[in-house]
């Protein structure tokens, strides 16, 4: 098994209004090459902590453990530096930039990821071309591009615009938080098959959610479940059936 | 927290950033005595051979300046300014008043050409030859150092009717429509800055559009600081006849020097009716170095009057340089159905102080304003958006919509809006909105996640805010003006 994303011992906390508060404590986990591994966990269990250190978010303190991700020491990276390395975040709840036009917010993060990876940049016309290619994928209106990010967006579209911005921006390692939330069965559908159809020897995913019902479309190789800052348990596929039948209890009461 | 703690180490880092536009240029310059009296007006007088009319307006003025008080109302705080201690005249040597590019010293054009300006009328038309799309021709009435040295596509101007000259040269050329128009809109005595102007202008550009002639080109003023300790005083003047269109743009740059630099200009702009005129600011003079030290001090006077009814005067600007800014474009609207427009974005960072905004007097019926004012502040800057919207009595159905949104950017920095409105027609309508934000660490987050550096970032999400704006500039201005804001506030977030 090739080494590509080797959690260790990971710790993370955050400052809040009572004080400090750890939330990732001791968490390990391997996700090789070209698998697509699911977390799920109940509510607080530090998901989308893990999701945001993964991504470089400064707000949280790490302070124990390590990550490596293709060799390299990833929480020693800034966030660009880790998206130009391939790590891709889909937000849970994407951010709205009010008035950044959102072609120009796709082209230039196009543009800044392929200049980081050393390749040439796009220009508009062939920007334009790939951009709506990819939309017709995810049955995006192109009526998308002319408006300003994520503002005024459904949930299913602020959904679809994080798949968009992972299909362009071709990451080695999707990290997809929640991406079901909000989501009708159509959606979910077409939202998993843009997943899918990027799966290969060369693309991994965390797929982080609450429901069995994703992971329908979206078949993991492996399924952790993730309580208490911590994976207390790993397993195949029939996991997730597990826990949707009988709840995190058994699961709970066995890492106890 | 580790964010806000990075972010204040960038600023630190990055407030080095240089100014770009800052070099001298080497030329042989006339320059008068230090200070400001009687005789200095009638040299500056004498050597633009005005006629006597103008001398005598100008000793009036000087006369009237020394009676007022410098005010001191605005939000700023900058040391006293010895007005003695400055030069009132500068001109390139060689041949007062060129006729034409030729004549213009060649070191002159290289610094035009340095700062991106499109002097050469040649090298515009070259560029129609490349693949790219033609680009509009935009006449260039470039000002240095108080006198205006070049001005092209006169000749396609004048088969239109219109005239873009210097204003010294209107002043002898054209003197009725001088004499009928200057100080009509702003009087001498307005204010301290404007009595100063008019006693020692030097040059400035003068724009006539006749009834019912739409301008063939964007014309555009370049304003340049080059001398030493020398106060830039310009004065522009446009009329627009009825049915007339025109749009002006104005850049200003200086070099970076240590010590403070006088800049107070005075623009005045007539509407009649139907009239229309875009007058828009890329302001970028010295902004003054990470602490404080030199830049411009900019006491500007603006104001259009919509003197014909449905005229329309709309005011557009991004402020981003200087050390201290003083100015408030305004509108008249003496027209019945005219309407004034302001949209602005004002960028402070560093030690910058920007006391900034506008004033809409309607005084005719079934007039309408808008004001767009977005702040933004950086480092330990300070900006305050003053407005002021009065409906006078006969003002019925006047309409008035403000909106003043302020960003801040780190936690150093201040931004104030100081609204007065004033309405005295119980039909008239005003509407101020004004919110004000932090770029968010969701959104630089979000931003940073998917590849953009913070200075991208707040690129980004900075042009985003001022979008409402940008998109009232003719499009090369915009593009100039998106780069610009860039660079601004480079370092001014982690």
């Amino acid at each position: 098994m090739t080494s590509f994303l080797d959690i260790r011992d990971l710790e993370a906390q955050i400052e809040a209004d009572e004080g400090t508060k750890p939330i990732l404590k001791g968490l390990s986990l391997s996700v090789p090459k070209g698998e697509v591994h699911a977390i799920m966990g109940p509510n607080g269990s530090g998901k989308s902590t893990l999701s945001y250190v993964l991504a470089g978010r400064e707000d949280y303190e790490v302070t124990g453990g390590s990550v490596v991700f293709k060799g390299e020491d990833l929480l020693a990276l800034a966030p660009e530096e880790r998206a130009a390395l391939g790590v891709f975040l889909a937000f849970q709840a994407p951010v709205e930039l009010p008035g950044v036009n959102n072609a120009n917010f796709l082209r230039t993060a196009v543009n800044a990821i392929r200049k980081a990876r050393e390749e040439t940049e796009l220009d508009a016309v062939a920007f334009l071309k790939l951009v709506r290619e990819e939309m017709r994928h995810l049955s995006m209106s192109p009526e998308m591009l002319k408006r300003a990010v994520n503002v005024g967006f459904s949930g299913g579209e602020k959904k679809r615009n994080e798949v968009l911005q992972m299909r362009l921006l071709k990451p080695s390692l999707a990290i997809l938080d929640e991406t079901d939330s909000g989501l009708d069965i159509d959606a979910l559908r077409i939202v998993a098959e843009g997943v899918n159809s990027l799966r290969g020897p060369e693309f991994s995913a965390l797929v982080i959610t609450h429901h069995q019902r994703l992971l329908d479309y979206i078949v993991p190789d492996k399924v952790h479940v993730m309580a208490m800052g911590r994976i207390i348990h790993s397993g195949g596929p029939e996991i997730a059936l597990q826990l949707e039948k009988e709840g995190y209890k058994a699961f709970l009461e066995a890492a106890a | 927290m580790a964010a806000t703690t990075e972010t204040r180490k960038t600023v630190e880092t990055l407030a080095h950033s240089t100014y770009e536009w800052g070099f001298e240029t080497d030329i042989e310059m006339d320059i008068a005595p230090k200070g400001l009296d009687e005789g200095i007006v009638r040299l500056i007088s004498s050597k633009k051979n005005e006629p006597q009319w103008m001398l005598d307006w100008r000793l009036k003025a000087f006369a009237l300046w020394k009676t007022m008080e410098e005010p001191h109302w605005a939000k700023l705080r900058y040391p006293v300014i010895d007005y003695q201690d400055a030069h009132y005249f500068a001109q390139p040597r060689k041949k007062p008043g060129p006729k034409s590019l030729e004549e213009v010293d060649p070191e002159l054009l290289r610094t035009y050409e340095k700062l991106g300006i499109p002097l050469h009328e040649q090298a515009l038309l070259a560029g129609v030859e490349g693949a790219e799309q033609p680009r509009v021709p935009v006449a260039v009435d470039a000002v240095f150092d108080s006198v205006s040295v070049a001005t092209t596509f006169r000749k396609t101007l004048q088969e239109a009717g219109v005239i873009f000259c210097p204003i010294s040269e209107a002043i002898i050329e054209h003197p009725d429509l001088v004499q009928k128009y200057l100080g009509r809109v702003v009087p001498v005595g307005d204010n301290f800055f404007s009595a100063l102007n008019s006693a020692v202008f030097t040059d400035g550009s003068f724009v006539y559009i006749p009834k019912g002639v739409r301008c063939p080109m964007e014309l555009s003023t370049y304003f340049r600081i080059n001398a030493r300790n020398t106060g830039q005083f310009e004065r522009t003047l446009i009329i627009a006849e009825e049915g007339a269109y025109v749009s002006y743009l104005e850049g200003c740059t200086a070099p970076q020097r240590d010590e403070n630099q006088l800049h107070a200009a005075v623009v005045e702009l007539v509407a009649m009716d139907d009239a229309a005129i875009k007058y828009s600011t890329v302001q970028n003079w010295y902004p003054g170095d990470e602490n404080g030290k030199g830049g411009i001090y900019n006491f500007v006077t603006k104001r259009g009057l919509c003197q014909g009814e449905r005229s329309r005067i709309s005011w557009t600007q991004v402020e981003t340089g200087s050390a201290i800014t003083w100015k408030y474009p305004s509108c008249i609207l003496a027209g019945r159905g005219s309407v004034g427009e302001f949209y602005s974005v004002a960028v402070t960072n560093k030690h910058q102080q920007a006391d900034t905004g506008t004033k809409m007097i309607h005084l005719a019926p079934d007039t309408k304003s808008t004001i767009i004012a977005k702040t933004i502040s950086a480092g330990k800057s300070d900006s305050t958006y003053r407005g002021l919207v009065r409906m006078q009595p006969k003002a019925s159905n006047g309409r008035n919509f403000t909106q003043c949104d302020s960003l801040l950017i780190g936690d150093q920095c201040g931004a104030h809006t100081v609204p007065y409105i004033e309405s005295r027609n119980m039909s008239a309508r005003v509407e101020h909105e004004a919110t004000t934000s932090k770029i968010s660490e969701d959104q630089l987050f979000y931003c940073r996640s998917r590849g953009l550096s913070d200075e991208e970032a707040v690129g980004l999400i900075v042009n985003g805010f001022c979008r409402e704006v940008l998109k009232e500039l003719p499009m090369e201005f915009a593009v100039e003006a998106q780069k610009l804001l860039q660079i601004s506030l480079e370092g001014s977030v982690g």
